[in-house]
């Protein structure tokens, strides 16, 4: 595609981490903090293998999402529970800090989002998540607020009730901060006391309201669930939007 | 440099030596794209072949007419899911390439939508590849890259270009949008060949 440029990224390879915290993050999701010996360091929007060995030596991998980005050894994880899993139910009520597991990475360049390097205002962004698609867009949000540039930002978040909102805290401090960000949340089955904004699914209408138009040419962020990828991006291409400038990444079932 | 990890033991233990490593299998389809479904419909779809030496071009209806085959395989994800005995029906890409005369040994799919993805010809030719347009007896969903795509299930299932239009024949090997990305130029699962 005509956006991709040549960049340097930080160097894929396999790491032997320790887990140095895991803390619930809502009643279905796990934070994991992991201390990554030889790291590259990551951009925001990037993921990783996760490699767990079992004692006979059966193995099993997935890939995860980063919510953290930048230099350094530490990467934050935030793994939502799939019922019947056979990695995330492990890793968010077995795995505790001191425990070792592989991680491989960093992985992909096309789902990053780069600061403006003098803080100055760069393309608008627009993220967009459902559910426990939130994670690699929160990387990127906390990207923006670290760089404290003047990029305007928003973030369209849809999710089940206000338990299940993962980086409650950090979003709410970047929504009051003097970092461009807006945060607007679609609750699909309970809503907070007070909200101005029926129950249910998203519709195209509540994001033709509530992100940036395409009259300001906004980068577009899409991560959650295939199903909700597919009809977000499309409302999107509806809308206006240059198919160009919607970077989507979609959870499989596994 | 693999170590055991406390407590784990694993519970889904996929035994099946049509397995490759590190994959898991699913029973569902999921999907890995980089930006919205194209919307093609078939009567503006037409696929080319593209070398030094000229061009080949079909339109729906043309490539429809062509010598159809029906595909029994299993596919690979580099997310790591694999789904066996998928059925498939397309067009032999040496069907596509039976008039071409080239002396080039690499390929790039071109896809609707702005996507690339490189393959070396001998990955495409015989009987190791397709352009499909039925997925379990069913035209091929937009979301599962119909109007067609590219089926090369013995690699990796991203270099099973979605929204194919066209090969375009090379003399050297260039790496298309998903391996400038970070995925592997060739993409062999039995050698975990995902990323570089």
């Amino acid at each position: 595609m005509s956006e991709v440029t040549a960049r340097v990224l930080p160097r894929t390879a396999w790491h032997a981490a320790e887990v140095v915290e895991v803390r619930r993050e809502t009643p279905t999701a796990a934070r994991i903090v992991l201390d990554v010996a030889g790291w590259p360091g990551n951009l925001p929007g990037q993921h990783l293998d996760v490699r767990l060995t079992a004692p006979d030596g059966y193995t099993a991998t997935r890939s995860y999402s980063i919510a953290s980005s930048g230099d350094g050894s530490q990467v934050v994880l935030a793994v939502a529970r799939v019922p019947d899993g056979e990695v995330s139910p492990f890793l968010i009520d077995e795995l505790r800090a001191g425990d070792r597991l592989e991680v491989h990475g960093p992985l992909g360049a096309y789902f990053v989002w780069h600061a403006p390097v003098d803080g100055g205002s760069g393309r608008p962004v627009q993220l967009i998540a459902g559910g426990s698609g939130v994670v690699p867009l929160f990387a990127i949000a906390q990207a923006h607020i670290d760089a404290a540039d003047a990029t305007p930002f928003r973030l369209l978040y849809s999710v089940r009730t206000p338990d299940d909102v993962f980086f409650a805290e950090e979003l709410e401090a970047a929504a009051k901060g003097p970092v461009p960000f807006v945060a607007d949340y679609v609750y699909t089955r309970r809503a907070p006391a007070g909200a101005d904004e029926p129950v249910g699914r998203i519709t195209r209408e509540r994001v033709a309201a509530a992100t940036f138009g395409p009259e300001s040419e906004p980068l577009v962020y899409v991560c959650g669930a295939t199903g909700f990828v597919e009809q977000v991006a499309t409302w999107l291409v509806d809308l206006g939007h240059d198919p160009r400038a919607i970077r989507t990444e979609r959870y499989g079932g596994t | 440099m693999s170590f055991i990890t406390r407590g784990f033991t694993g519970r889904r233990r996929d035994q099946d030596d049509r397995l490759p490593p590190g994959q898991t299998l699913v029973h569902d389809f999921p999907v890995l794209s980089a930006g919205p479904t194209p919307q093609v419909s078939t009567d503006e779809w037409e696929f080319t072949i593209r070398s030094a030496a000229g061009e080949r071009r079909w339109s729906w209806d043309e490539f429809r007419q062509l010598e159809i085959e029906d595909i029994d395989v299993d596919i690979h994800c580099v997310t790591h899911w694999s789904k066996l005995g998928t059925r498939w029906s397309g067009v032999s890409i040496d069907t596509l390439l039976a008039d071409v005369d080239t002396e080039d040994e690499y390929a790039m799919a071109h896809s609707y939508g702005g996507y690339t993805t490189n393959v070396p010809l001998e990955d495409l030719r015989d009987g190791k590849a397709w352009v499909a347009f039925e997925f379990e007896g069913e035209p091929l969903d937009p979301e599962h890259g119909g109007p067609a795509r590219l089926l090369v299930p013995h690699l990796y299932f991203w270099k099973s270009a979605k929204w194919i239009r066209g090969l375009e024949l090379l003399p050297d090997d260039e790496p298309g949008f998903w391996e400038q990305n970070g995925y592997h130029l060739h993409g062999d699962p039995w050698k975990e060949e995902r990323y570089w």
